[in-house]
């Protein structure tokens, strides 16, 4: 009723409450996947790391009772399948990108392997901080909450754009992702940091699926991602490797998924299919303006998708 | 004629150890992958050879659940090939699923169309028209990829989720039967105009298109200049442009030609199995391709075996939920884990002395021509 009461204005309401929701599993796995990138190696597999987080930290909230050690174990799940993933790929003429497509397939079906008994009971969900208080309207109330966890993603970015800045661990990655010759000469072990690099990623991603089954939309099931996992790589290459301009893509992407929602809360459905196909349009569109046959991305670590 | 084989014989002296090693390597990799299965199963409480025979009983265990796998089998090895043949040019395309959908697409229009033509002329409109949705769904891959550097393996993903929901919106929308209210579909082709079965089976002739493909495609990387041209981009692009070949237009050509296939494996899903188009299309078949492919190695032959091997798993779901309670989801499990092993066994190649050819004096002497 009160989205009548409201009228049109519930579109850029409705696009802005999604936002605010449905941006931080984008933000999680594009700094996982920004991260990962950075020390030269491409993960694919996000969304099957994406979906085990989700699983797990719904599994976890629900037989402890408490959402936040959920949180920190769909952590731990991510970094199990990174470990896999960071080993394997650095195996001689072992490709990256292959590995990733492999363990899509291995998370997701880990996730709904062990996920099967959670689909019907309801776990404890993440809390949220209500950010209206100070309107009276309904809906503008509910559009303007938020999860603690969302605010630790945005803390998470310009904390770890300082990281690649301005410390000694920060060059590292650079260093092993940007030349490992240059990084072997200065005693690096290439194998070592870059598996940091892929496990601490995939620690993020594995807390942007927490985000899902505990938040937004708050309960697991196999259709629970709507891709966000497979999307991290296409996102890191929007934002140029930058953890901050990960932050405001992220911000987009969850404002473009919310558009086919918001326009069906106002009674606009003809298209809306295609609606929710617009954060795939948009990252296609984005990579065939940004790309460019004739140079390489700049900002693009040396060593990416290269074997060494 | 004899003079031509005795100079393929002379010329490509076979190096059997290397082909052996090409053999052994996948199978050993599939038997540790099912090995690690059977004690996956083991610790969730499933008796693993118990599992292994279900499996081999629901996929080959008499002619009515061969025929099943075989059915599952032709989709697998058409979508095969959507990855195998850009392989060679170097490409990582994963698109399968979305070009299937977008031929299971193309075909249905074209079924509704000609629904009053004669079975024959309706079928081949429909696979036709499959094969031209498909091929140019995954040509705009190689088009991004050769004119944008697109990288072609995220915009044929990307380009999967933008099939699935052109799929959406058509069933739910335009060509929506009012009939299909649980699932909603578009209306359904004539029964006359469905693919057949083979004489005395279940199977429908999707098979047939499946293995001519995967030999066609066979024949023509290996053994057309058209396929030596495609190889020698893969193996190095800038050789291959100082040498003179289009490489823009064998991306696309190749392109095309993978897209096709897995359009038509989009076609026969329509035209053999569902009558009609809707959310079944998107049955995995995509990924299922993917997988095929990886383990064949590429190699569009090998990818048919593979693929009544994949398919014989796939027909095991059911079993291995009824028998054993394991939740059917233990498919895909194995799936995940087969294609990692196989990859990690890609390390695996020139480390074992006996495949390696002894050094000898090259003994092969200059082609004769009788």
């Amino acid at each position: 009723m009160t989205t009548e009461a409201i009228g049109w204005w519930g579109v850029p309401l409705g696009i802005l409450g999604g936002t605010l929701r449905g941006s931080a599993p984008f933000l999680f796995v594009s700094l996982g996947e920004c991260l990962t990138e950075k020390s030269g190696k491409i993960n694919l597999g996000l969304e099957g790391t994406l979906l085990t987080g989700a699983m797990m930290a719904y599994a976890v909230s629900y037989t402890t009772g408490s959402a936040w050690v959920g949180v920190i174990a769909a952590g731990l799940a991510g970094m199990v399948l990174g470990g896999i993933h960071g080993w394997l790929c650095q195996q001689p003429r072992v490709n990256d990108v292959a590995v990733g497509i492999a363990m899509i397939i291995f998370g997701s079906g880990i996730a709904f392997f062990f996920g099967k008994p959670f689909i019907q009971p309801q776990a404890p969900q993440l809390p949220s901080i209500e950010l209206g208080g100070w309107t009276g309207i309904p809906s503008v109330q509910s559009a303007l909450e938020i999860c603690p966890l969302f605010l630790v993603g945005v803390a998470i970015a310009p904390l770890m754009n300082w990281f690649f800045r301005s410390t000694r661990w920060g060059l590292y990655v650079r260093a092993v992702g940007d030349s490992p010759d240059a990084a072997r000469a200065m005693g690096l072990s290439i194998f070592k940091v870059r598996m940091l690099s892929i496990i601490l990623g995939s620690f993020l991603a594995g807390i942007g699926g927490a985000y899902l089954s505990l938040y937004y939309p708050g309960v697991w099931n196999e259709r629970i991602s709507s891709g966000q996992g497979l999307m991290a790589v296409a996102l890191v290459i929007f934002a140029r490797w930058n953890p901050i301009q990960c932050l405001y893509a992220s911000l987009l992407f969850g404002g473009a998924q919310a558009i086919g929602p918001a326009l069906q809360s106002v009674g606009v459905d003809s298209y809306y299919y295609l609606w929710n196909a617009s954060p795939y349009i948009l990252t296609l569109a984005i990579m065939i303006v940004t790309c460019s046959p004739k140079r390489t991305l700049s900002n693009a670590p040396g060593a990416l998708g290269t074997d060494h | 004629m004899l003079s031509i084989l005795i100079n393929w014989l002379m010329i490509t002296r076979h190096n059997w150890p290397r082909t052996l090693e090409g053999i052994l390597i996948p199978l050993g990799a599939v038997l540790v992958a099912l090995l690690i299965f059977g004690l996956f199963c083991a610790t969730m409480g499933a008796n693993p050879l118990a599992v292994y025979g279900s499996i081999y009983k629901a996929a080959f265990g008499n002619w009515s659940s061969f025929q099943n796998t075989l059915i599952r089998a032709s989709p697998l090895m058409l979508s095969a090939l959507c990855t195998a043949i850009p392989a060679r040019l170097g490409l990582v395309i994963i698109g399968n699923e979305g070009a299937l959908v977008m031929g299971g697409l193309g075909a249905i229009s074209i079924g509704l169309t000609l629904a009053a033509a004669p079975p024959l002329v309706s079928q081949i409109g429909m696979a036709l028209a499959g094969m031209l949705a498909g091929g140019l769904w995954i040509m705009i891959v190689g088009a991004l990829r050769h004119y944008r550097a697109v990288n072609e393996t995220i915009s044929s993903l990307l380009m999967n989720y933008i099939a699935i929901a052109i799929l959406n919106h058509l069933v739910n929308g335009p060509m929506r039967d009012p009939s299909s209210l649980n699932k909603p579909s578009t209306f359904p082709i004539p029964d006359v105009n469905m693919l057949g079965s083979l004489p005395g089976t279940r199977i429908h002739y999707g098979l047939i298109y499946g293995l001519i493909a995967c030999a066609i495609a066979y024949f023509l990387i290996q053994r057309t200049t058209f396929g030596f041209a495609a190889r020698t981009v893969g193996g190095n692009i800038r050789a291959a442009r100082l040498a003179g070949l289009p490489v823009g237009k064998l991306t696309l050509i190749i392109c095309f030609l993978a897209g096709s296939c897995a359009g038509l494996a989009g076609m026969v899903e329509v035209a053999a199995i569902h009558g009609r188009a809707n959310e079944s299309l998107n049955a995995n078949y995509g990924y299922g391709g993917i997988l095929v492919a990886f383990i064949a190695r590429q190699n569009p032959l090998a990818a048919a075996v593979i693929s009544i091997l994949l398919g014989g798993i796939l027909t095991s779901g059911g079993i291995l939920q009824r028998v054993h309670s394991l939740p059917d989801a233990t498919v895909l499990l194995f799936q995940g884990l087969v294609f990692l092993v196989v990859l990690y066994s890609e390390s695996l190649y020139g480390k074992f002395a006996i495949f390696q050819e002894k050094e000898k004096s090259d003994t092969s002497s200059p082609a004769i021509a009788v």
